[in-house]
């Protein structure tokens, strides 16, 4: 079965622009237009997340930014009504980011299959067990398509690596550092050792670096040891008091792929 | 703690169809590792002996269990207080808080943070900190700092920094909320001292243990003051549960006991204003664990009320939730107000002020048809030396209107 993030990476595996955004914001129609600047500010990925009030492993900034998308009136159902047009304004790959509980209030097999209806293309939980997504999951992802990602941080174990990988479609998402998203002081240390380690045991999926990913400087790193890196909360903080969003992300995705910015001399 | 029970967990940590460990693979090393361990420490010969001296000595163990002969006429049955609130620090939390501190010691960690809701935890972890030399770092919503103000004071004199949490309600959801991610930041010499039976296995299965002491002493001591270990009833208030689940603990498979949680209805249970989890919640994931929560339709969790801040949490722990469908635990309620009536109600027939969530267990008294015979325990959670103004502002109200 096709799948954009497949399609992606067929033709592309190094230098991977993902950028997370958060459903909602910063208005509750922004959604389809922040997915359109993205679209035209040519990242190779984007992620959508999912509102939710107790965001565990997001810092501050995506946690505002939730907050933000609630008091908005941002909801699930919601989220999907906004991506009925989503082929329609981009054929970029689609991930849906967000909390387990989201999606067992809306429904399991629903969930996956409306993600199919609006084309997307796969999903990121990061509370989900792996357990339990081969259990409840696993058959729906299968069905509709949804290519299911998970994370591993520079802590986890070989033996977890490979079963993650194995459960993984697409990619796996490394966490540069044990930390919530924004948050990271050096994400690219740990990374670098983790990174040979995950080199060792030929993975089947590609590899994306992200949380602390802030500006060209961090994404040209992570570029340099994996296939792409993730950006969320510098994005996120960029679009915030943005008057036009659309060149606001044009520019901050060119800053980041020709590296004209440096944030860290600022 | 010493006799084998079934403690109805099954090896992934769920209690029949809630529990489990839903937590973001950051968290997994440590949550795995004390998965792995906590067992063997927690029974080992040097833990018991250390655990067992510092609940005798320090903490002032076994706590009374006192017949309340005022209450008993009044409410026309047997009814015995177990007074957690005579323990050091004034409430059950100290049971837990030693023994995870003697258990973060085994597995080498140097630095606790604890999340608290009315300061009762946060003090009991100060205090087990301070002891031990451990440093301390308590989470603690604004709401709940500034309401339960000589508890912040507690903590600071004994050591512990104070974090206040502005994000969400303010409350003990949102202190916990930025407990784990202070714990995702500090993976590697970071011990999260959780104070209720709630969060990602272990810790339910781990803060029933540590709290089952509880029930054990009930047990031991009704039988010399009865002849009969086990009572009619076993009453205790319900937040997140910690108190509820000791005192339930070796009471859950008997045919004899009834167990009766009671919930903070806070201004009602159909008002929106409330933290009664098991009356008006759902299933859904909080803090790592399936489990009943007060969610909207969106799985949004939803700010929860009650007048006590131990009680106000829209979650609970998920042993509650598998008692609750199972039967094996009936959970009622009690508002705000009848709360303060049942707290000034103990403090004048029988001189002891409780605290405002022990308070919500002495308000079923009023709710359930006792017989004249029926051995009634009602758990005293903790003291309400921290809730004097509270209680205080209720009676000027009253004498103003």
């Amino acid at each position: 079965m096709h799948n954009r993030i497949d399609k992606l990476f067929k033709t592309k595996a190094s230098n991977i622009v993902s950028i997370y955004t958060t459903a909602g914001f910063p208005k509750l129609n922004d959604t389809l237009s922040v997915i359109k600047a993205l679209d035209k500010a040519e990242v190779d990925l984007i992620e959508v997340g999912i509102p939710f009030s107790d965001p565990l492993a997001d810092g501050e900034t995506i946690q505002k930014s939730s907050t933000i998308a609630l008091e908005n009136g941002m909801t699930l159902k919601l989220l999907f009504e906004q991506l009925k047009n989503l082929r329609e304004i981009s054929e970029k790959p689609v991930i849906l980011m967000g909390y387990l509980n989201s999606v067992l209030q809306y429904g399991i097999e629903e969930f996956y299959k409306q993600c199919n209806v609006c084309g997307i293309d796969g999903i990121i939980l990061p509370d989900l067990p792996l357990g339990e997504f081969e259990k409840s999951h696993k058959q729906f992802t299968d069905k509709y398509n949804i290519h299911a990602v998970f994370l591993i941080s520079p802590l986890t174990d070989k033996k977890r690596i490979v079963q993650i990988d194995k459960l993984s479609k697409g990619f796996v998402y490394l966490v540069s550092s044990n930390s919530t998203t924004g948050k990271t002081q050096d994400p690219m240390k740990a990374t670098e050792q983790s990174i040979k380690e995950i080199t060792k045991l030929k993975l089947k999926n590609k590899i994306l670096i992200g949380f602390g990913i802030n500006n060209a400087k961090t994404f040209n790193q992570a570029c340099s040891l994996a296939n792409g890196a993730i950006i969320g909360s510098e994005y996120i903080r960029r679009i915030s008091n943005s008057t036009n969003i659309e060149k606001t992300t044009i520019e901050f995705i060119k800053e980041i792929k020709t590296g004209i910015y440096d944030h860290s001399i600022k | 703690m010493k006799k084998k029970l079934n403690n109805h967990i099954d090896k992934d940590g769920y209690y029949g169809n809630y529990g489990g460990s839903y937590i973001p693979e950051i968290l997994y090393n440590n949550v795995n590792e004390l998965n792995k361990k906590y067992n063997s420490i927690i029974a080992g010969k040097a833990f018991r002996k250390e655990f067992e001296s510092l609940l005798k000595n320090y903490v002032g163990r076994p706590t009374p269990l006192y017949f309340a002969a005022n209450l008993s006429e009044q409410f026309k049955a047997q009814i015995f207080l177990k007074r957690e609130d005579l323990n050091h620090t004034g409430s059950h939390k100290i049971n837990n808080a030693i023994g995870q501190v003697l258990l973060a010691k085994h597995l080498g960690k140097k630095r606790i943070i604890a999340e608290t809701g009315a300061g009762q935890h946060g003090v009991a972890t100060a205090t087990v900190c301070a002891l031990m030399g451990l440093e301390c770092f308590v989470y603690m919503g604004k709401k709940d700092v500034e309401r339960q103000a000589p508890n912040v004071s507690r903590m600071k004199m004994l050591g512990a920094t104070v974090i206040p949490v502005l994000s969400g309600s303010q409350t003990l959801k949102d202190a916990t909320n930025e407990a784990i991610r202070d714990w995702m930041n500090n993976t590697e010499n970071t011990y999260y001292l959780i104070g209720s039976v709630v969060g990602p296995h272990p810790y339910p299965d781990l803060v029933t243990k540590f709290q089952s002491v509880i029930s054990a002493e009930i047990q031991q001591q009704l039988k010399s003051i009865t002849g009969e270990p086990s009572p009619d009833y076993v009453i205790a208030c319900v937040g997140g549960g910690s108190n509820a689940a000791g005192a339930f603990y070796h009471f859950i498979d008997s045919d004899k006991t009834k167990l009766i949680g009671v919930e903070a209805a806070g201004k009602g249970i159909d008002t929106g204003y409330t933290a009664a989890t098991l009356n008006i919640g759902t299933p859904g994931i909080i803090h790592g664990s399936k489990t009943f929560l007060i969610q909207n339709n969106d799985g949004q969790i939803t700010e929860p009320h009650s007048i006590s801040a131990g009680l106000d949490y829209p979650g609970i722990g998920p042993l509650h939730s598998f008692l609750h469908e199972t039967k094996k635990a009936s959970y009622l309620s009690a508002t705000d107000e009848e709360a303060l009536i049942a707290g000034m109600n103990l403090t004048k027939k029988e001189g002891i002020i409780p605290a405002l969530e022990s308070a919500h267990a002495l308000a079923a008294l009023e709710k359930i048809k006792f017989k004249s015979n029926d051995v009634v325990v009602v758990n005293l959670s903790g003291r309400g030396d921290k809730d004097l103004d509270t209680f205080i502002n209720y009676l000027n109200k009253k004498e103003n209107a």
